[in-house]
């Protein structure tokens, strides 16, 4: 414990494990495909080109460094913390998925694949794998639960526009982990040509440490953006969790600031109960493997996994970052919930005191601001992750308030 | 010496090749599954594949995928199977049962717990898909101490340079995948499979069962004559799954069984 104690940022060992959590669990197919991505990961880490054509599209591309803002007329109305907004729903596609995917489709094509195949929830991360690949003309495929390509149209039409073939999966209730069960079965089958690009820090080793190391760039900015608006570091950063890439990017750089208080909101459905409607995997779950890694998981007594329940498309997902895990069991980071209807309230009011149409999945984020910062200080600096926007929402937001939006005018 | 062993040492002196039929546990229920798993010995089946049911199933196509959701829909949990193995050796002590199937009802189990109860049910050997050797010390080793063999897979992926590795800790024999893809999916041919399996052989003495896209009894056969035994899982199950009786299940297998030993 000593040597964690001393550092949070060394993981993962050679094993791919942060502490129990992590490793390697796919199939021997599989296998020889993730050593050679490691390996080619390994080296494009630390070769300056490959970082910049990173910062070169990172900033011509998707219009980074994203602002730090100060949402002032909300830390009025809530009169307590100083509360900003770390702005990544103003990316290219909207979402902070595209730091990774930018990534991701870089080393892809250094390692002379073809053909891209992505898994995705809410839609975020499929718009973003199909922009990148329009960019470089590389073929793309995106395995989208039947449920969500329902709930999130405009983005499967987006998708589609974009050149991307969208296949809807109906194995499994048709949501997110189903869909990448589908992404990984295309994957062992077409292992020559085909490269994987995940959206969240799960799945085998690399891609936790991979995806993290390409969204760390959210709090690397927000450090330096804190220097320069308060001349200090913050006190406390918020982000919602589904798999965790945006709550990871943002605290990975501030892991070792024992100062700064760290929180993940994780999506809690109709409430965290024995019922398992939810999508709470470490206040509501407990250790297991599935898709490639070891962490915590909704599952039944038999380790049968469940099929969580969330509002937000982009939260429901049964599991967890294996980084987050262990965050959670060393205590470095805290995770709360946040319910669909604490959600949509915080939407509003987002909406309404910023003029910012926050995606539901940053709006379970906003719901913990909403109930920490009256009880905090004026001083006391908070950031939030606005890691997506919300246009793509406005439906289910309108069904779930009971507007018949085809009844406006 | 296991019951796998003693199999193979059997065959071997009788000429012939394996024939090893995969059925899912509890489908479509658990007493039909029973009676199905008590008839394959009959109808020529060497070694019985146990799938053990879960939800995510990575590496199987849908007719497997779907085989686990009714069998999981009818009740069957990990007890269970474990209580179906248990019958079926009541009456046959002989017959390997090999389960096949995930890792994380035997971790949430408790690997320990697991492997007592399964070498008391019966259990010969395991082959767990998401277990690559990096992850050896989880189930494989106490496995192999448990006296169950592991049973690794190795895929036209394993190239020379990993192949010792994923033999290393193998026992029993080894199961080729014949194609890369999940289970059910493109025919394997002959031709291809024949200098793969040929490959692995050069680096141990371990019998090497071919499996994933065989489906009928002239595919048993062709796969069955470059190989030491042929698997077939999809195409039973799918007899399975079009409701057909356990004795039809049975005749269909009988013609498997034959392919493969006629090889």
């Amino acid at each position: 414990m000593t040597e964690q104690l001393n550092s949070f940022m060394t993981g993962p060992d050679e094993k791919g494990r942060f502490g129990d959590f992590g490793g390697r669990f796919v199939s021997e197919t599989l296998m020889p495909l993730i050593l050679e991505l490691e390996e080619r990961y390994e080296h494009a880490k630390t070769d300056p080109e490959f970082w910049a054509e990173m910062d070169f599209l990172w900033k011509h591309y998707v219009g980074r460094p994203s602002p730090l803002y100060f949402a002032e007329r909300l830390t009025e109305r809530l009169g307590g913390a100083k509360i900003y907004f770390k702005r990544d729903e103003l990316n290219h596609t909207g979402a902070h998925k595209i730091n990774n995917v930018l990534g991701q489709i870089i080393l892809a094509r250094r390692m002379g694949k073809s053909r891209i195949i992505a898994e995705t929830g809410a839609g975020q991360h499929g718009v973003a794998t199909a922009t990148v690949c329009a960019k470089f003309g590389l073929k793309c495929v995106v395995y989208m639960g039947a449920h969500d390509v329902e709930r999130q149209a405009p983005n499967v039409f987006r998708m589609r526009l974009l050149g991307a073939e969208v296949v809807p999966v109906t194995s499994g209730r048709g949501t997110l982990k189903d869909a990448m069960n589908d992404a990984l079965r295309d994957w062992v089958t077409n292992v020559r040509d085909t490269f994987y690009c995940i959206g969240t820090v799960a799945g085998p080793h690399p891609y936790p440490a991979m995806v993290r190391d390409f969204q760390a760039i959210i709090g690397k900015e927000t450090r330096e953006q804190m220097q320069e608006a308060e001349g200090r570091l913050p006190d406390s950063l918020v982000a919602a969790i589904g798999g965790g890439s945006n709550a990871m990017g943002l605290f990975f750089p501030f892991l070792d600031d024992k100062e700064v208080e760290i929180i993940g909101v994780e999506a809690g459905g109709k409430g965290v109960n024995e019922k398992m409607e939810h999508c709470a995997s470490l206040s509501g779950g407990r250790p297991g493997v599935l898709h490639g890694n070891r962490t915590y998981l909704l599952q039944d007594e038999d380790g049968q996994i469940l099929e969580g329940s969330s509002i937000s498309a982009g939260l429901d997902y049964p599991g967890i970052g294996p980084e987050h895990s262990w965050l959670h069991e060393t205590g470095r980071a805290k995770y709360v919930s946040i319910t669909d209807a604490e959600a949509l309230e915080a939407f509003q009011l987002c909406c309404e005191t910023e003029g910012i149409i926050p995606a539901l999945e940053p709006c379970h984020a906003l719901g913990h601001v909403m109930k920490a910062a009256p009880r905090l200080p004026a001083d006391h600096l908070l950031v939030m992750n606005m890691c997506g926007r919300g246009d793509k929402d406005i439906f289910t937001v309108a069904k779930a308030l009971g507007v018949d939006m085809s009844a406006m005018g | 010496m296991t019951r796998i062993d003693d199999t193979f040492a059997r065959l071997s002196s009788e000429g012939k090749k394996a024939f090893v039929a995969y059925v899912m546990a509890g489908d479509p229920d658990y007493d039909t599954s029973l009676e199905i798993v008590k008839s394959l010995p009959g109808a020529g089946v060497d070694i019985i594949e146990l799938g053990a049911p879960f939800t995510d199933p990575m590496a199987d196509g849908p007719t497997i995928q779907l085989a686990g959701q009714r069998a999981l829909e009818a009740g069957m949990t990990m007890d269970r199977t474990l209580e179906l193995a248990r019958a079926f050796r009541a009456e046959n002590d002989t017959t390997p049962i090999v389960l096949m199937g995930y890792y994380n009802p035997i971790y949430s189990r408790g690997v320990d717990t697991f492997l007592t109860e399964a070498k008391e049910a019966g259990i010969d050997g395991l082959i767990v898909v998401d277990l690559p050797p990096e992850e050896d010390d989880e189930l494989c080793i106490p496995a192999q101490k448990a006296g169950l063999n592991f049973i690794r897979l190795a895929t036209p992926t394993t190239d020379d340079k990993r192949l010792p590795k994923v033999l290393q800790n193998t026992s029993g024999f080894v199961y080729y995948v014949s194609i890369t893809g999940i289970t059910g999916s493109a025919e394997a041919s002959a031709a291809d499979v024949a200098p793969e399996v040929a490959r692995i052989k050069a680096q141990t003495d371990l019998p090497v069962i071919v499996g994933f896209g065989i489906k009928t009894p002239e595919g048993a056969q062709s796969i069955a004559s470059v190989a030491d035994g042929a698997v077939v899982g999809s195409a039973i199950v799918a007899q399975i799954a079009d409701g057909k009786s356990p004795a039809e299940v049975t005749a269909f297998v009988k013609t498997l069984a034959e392919g493969a030993h006629s090889a």
